[in-house]
């Protein structure tokens, strides 16, 4: 087996540029496989980040109806449910492995705030003193909420970049006049996700929101969220954790605890969920997944091809080689001993093929990845099927020549020299 | 005691529709140090009988007992054992394999035969020390000259010490010098008591053995020793 292999190197060495041609076809498919198999993982790997909130592990707990998320911009103020006291957060910010808690409410899709002539129709939110913190907003320009903000109800905003290309035409909005159903608030700051932190997305709505350029959004101390939406309204909870494992045990116990707090009726359909991080992560990577798996059989036909090339030069090379096969056959070789020896270099040659398409895959995704900013993540497991593949195309390739060969006449084979 | 043993032998090959007998009932038994020539123009029918002989191809009818075994409806692989272990094989064109060094040549049927690595190298410089190319174990078959060549295939021939080494036209390619410089090893592999059947058209090389049978139109005949003329 070890001289087949030898002989093997051999043949392909003297042969080094018909070898190269032939290994092109497996080199390609193997390299496409693994360039997109790399991005693939690199992607899903991006989506897991952010979705479970890398840098600041944020987990949300969300008021729910008939197991769905309740969203106050459609179905109103809900029967029944309490808002959440400052001893509840206090509570909350006692379970552990919570570092700090944020209550808020929220509006999408907006309508009735104006600049000028300029409808908006991004996002509202009303905010507390640490939901900048939780979820890792700075202040870009401007100031941010002081104490005096929230508790004197000024009617201030802060913006971010989205808003300010929608609704001030890019202008600086600073000092700026918003009008919000009526009321007129300040712009005082500009905020923006602090740059080492990706995004934390928490639910669709927000993936699609930074995966989509969104209409933006606008931040308004939570005292003064009476004065444009309702009273009474009970908050969502951003609880930001000490570590990424445990905010699915957090969450969950958090919103325990809001449901048996904040529920009146126990017969009620109302609860407190946290989001479950994982299980989007999953639905997101499952997306990206099924349009990446037609591109790896797109490859895969471009393995076929370089298969059916392997066939052909492995019976260019039998005809070749006739007369040393009828030699080695007059001398004893039996038909097996003949049928391994082209079964062996038709492996080695793909296998050749395998490894070096690996090396060039894992090069153009690295490549792919520093061009275009898109992670990549070289799969262990990926590189070992696509050698193991590599060597099966040759054995499978090579069968028919193989037996060809080793089926030969030997008077036959002698005789053509 | 009879190292080759025909009997009977016809040998058809389809030609278009009808077939065509090119061997017409052979008898011939070599016995155990024959040193024998077979003479006979193209198209006679002695390449067929050679292939018969060597275990390359089977006859049609009549039967051929080799060293005692009776050859009849044996599988292509066992027909392969048998050409490895019985008969060692000399070309008009030496058939080396032109990658593989002299030394690699020779040891190449003892692979077949299951020889260990270790051993086969040691016979294998052996066999190529008696037919006197100590000097050239490593060169490859481009390096050496035609004489040479066939040296190192009387070499791989007897390496696995064959019942019968079977020599077709072996000095067809070389020159005279060399031609004969083969014939001396012939001699001296027939005086040590191996078993030559040898096909040549040369009425000098025919000489060298002490039988010689001419073929004539598939028919085999028997000859005085080297004296026969070809017409």
């Amino acid at each position: 087996m070890i001289e087949n292999i030898r002989l093997a190197f051999q043949g392909i060495w003297s042969h080094k540029l018909r070898s190269v041609l032939t290994m092109l076809g497996i080199i390609i498919g193997i390299a496409a496989i693994i360039t997109i198999v790399s991005t693939i993982e690199g992607t899903n790997e991006q989506i897991k980040e952010n979705l479970i909130g890398a840098g600041n592990n944020v987990v949300t707990v969300q008021l729910n109806k008939d197991g769905y998320p309740y969203d106050m911009t459609w179905e109103g103020i809900p029967q029944g449910v309490r808002v959440i006291t400052e001893d509840t957060r206090k509570e909350l910010e006692q379970i552990r492995g919570v570092e700090k808690v944020s209550l808020y409410t929220a509006r999408q899709y907006v309508d009735q705030v104006y600049y000028q002539n300029n409808q908006f129709n991004g996002e509202v939110y009303g905010i507390d003193e640490n939901f900048l913190n939780v979820y890792g907003y700075q202040v870009k320009s401007g100031r941010g909420f002081t104490r005096e903000d929230l508790e004197s109800f000024r009617k201030v905003a802060l913006v971010d970049g989205n808003t300010i290309s929608t609704l001030f035409g890019g202008e600086d909005p600073i000092g700026r006049s918003l009008e919000m159903k009526g009321e007129v608030f300040t712009v005082v700051g500009v905020v923006a996700l602090s740059e080492e932190f990706a995004p934390t997305i928490n639910s669709y709505n927000e993936y699609w929101l930074y995966a989509d350029t969104s209409a933006g959004a606008i931040y308004l101390p939570s005292a003064v969220w009476p004065s444009v939406y309702s009273f009474d309204e009970p908050q969502s909870v951003a609880i930001q954790v000490t570590n990424t494992d445990v905010m699915t045990t957090v969450g969950k116990e958090a919103a325990d605890l809001l449901t048996a707090k904040q529920i009146a009726d126990t017969e009620s359909t109302f609860d407190y969920r946290s989001q479950d991080m994982l299980e989007q992560a999953q639905q997101l990577q499952s997306m990206s997944q099924s349009t990446n798996t037609q591109l790896v059989w797109i490859a895969s036909i471009s393995l076929l091809v370089g298969g059916i090339g392997v066939m052909n030069i492995m019976l260019v090379s039998v005809t070749e080689r006739t007369s040393e096969i009828g030699l080695k056959k007059a001398i004893g070789a039996k038909k097996r001993r003949i049928r391994l020896q082209f079964l062996t270099e038709a492996a080695v040659l793909t296998s050749l093929g395998g490894i070096i398409g690996v090396a060039s895959g894992v090069g153009l995704a690295e490549l792919i990845s520093n061009m275009m900013q898109i992670p990549v993540s070289i799969s262990v497991p990926a590189i070992l099927i696509a050698v193991v593949f590599s060597t099966a195309i040759g054995v499978i390739f090579g069968l028919l020549p193989a037996v060809k060969a080793a089926n030969m006449n030997p008077i036959e084979a002698l005789r053509r020299n | 005691m009879a190292i080759v043993t025909l009997t009977d032998i016809c040998k058809d090959y389809q030609q278009g529709a009808e077939p065509v007998r090119v061997l017409k009932n052979i008898n011939l038994s070599v016995e155990q140090g024959d040193y024998i020539a077979i003479m006979g123009p193209s198209g006679s029918g002695k390449t067929t009988l050679m292939n018969l002989i060597g275990c390359l191809d089977v006859p049609t009818s009549g039967s051929y007992v080799l060293d005692g075994k009776d050859l009849k409806d044996l599988s292509d692989d066992a027909l392969a054992d048998i050409r490895n272990r019985y008969i060692g094989f000399v070309f008009q064109n030496f058939h080396l394999l032109p990658k593989m060094t002299a030394v690699d040549n020779v040891a190449l049927p003892l692979l077949y035969a299951g020889v260990p690595l270790k051993e086969r190298k040691a016979r294998a410089e052996e066999a190529l020390r008696a037919v006197g190319l100590e000097e050239r174990m490593t060169f490859l078959p481009n390096q050496l000259s035609g004489g040479q060549c066939q040296r190192v295939a009387i070499a791989r021939a007897m390496v696995t010490k064959p019942a019968l080494l079977l020599a077709d036209e072996p000095t067809g390619a070389l020159d005279t010098a060399s031609g004969k410089q083969i014939m001396d090893i012939f001699r001296q592999l027939s005086q040590e008591g191996m078993t030559i059947l040898m096909i040549t058209h040369e009425p000098g090389i025919a000489q060298c053995a002490d039988k010689v049978y001419h073929i004539l139109d598939g028919r085999l005949r028997t000859g005085e020793g080297g004296s026969t003329d070809e017409e």
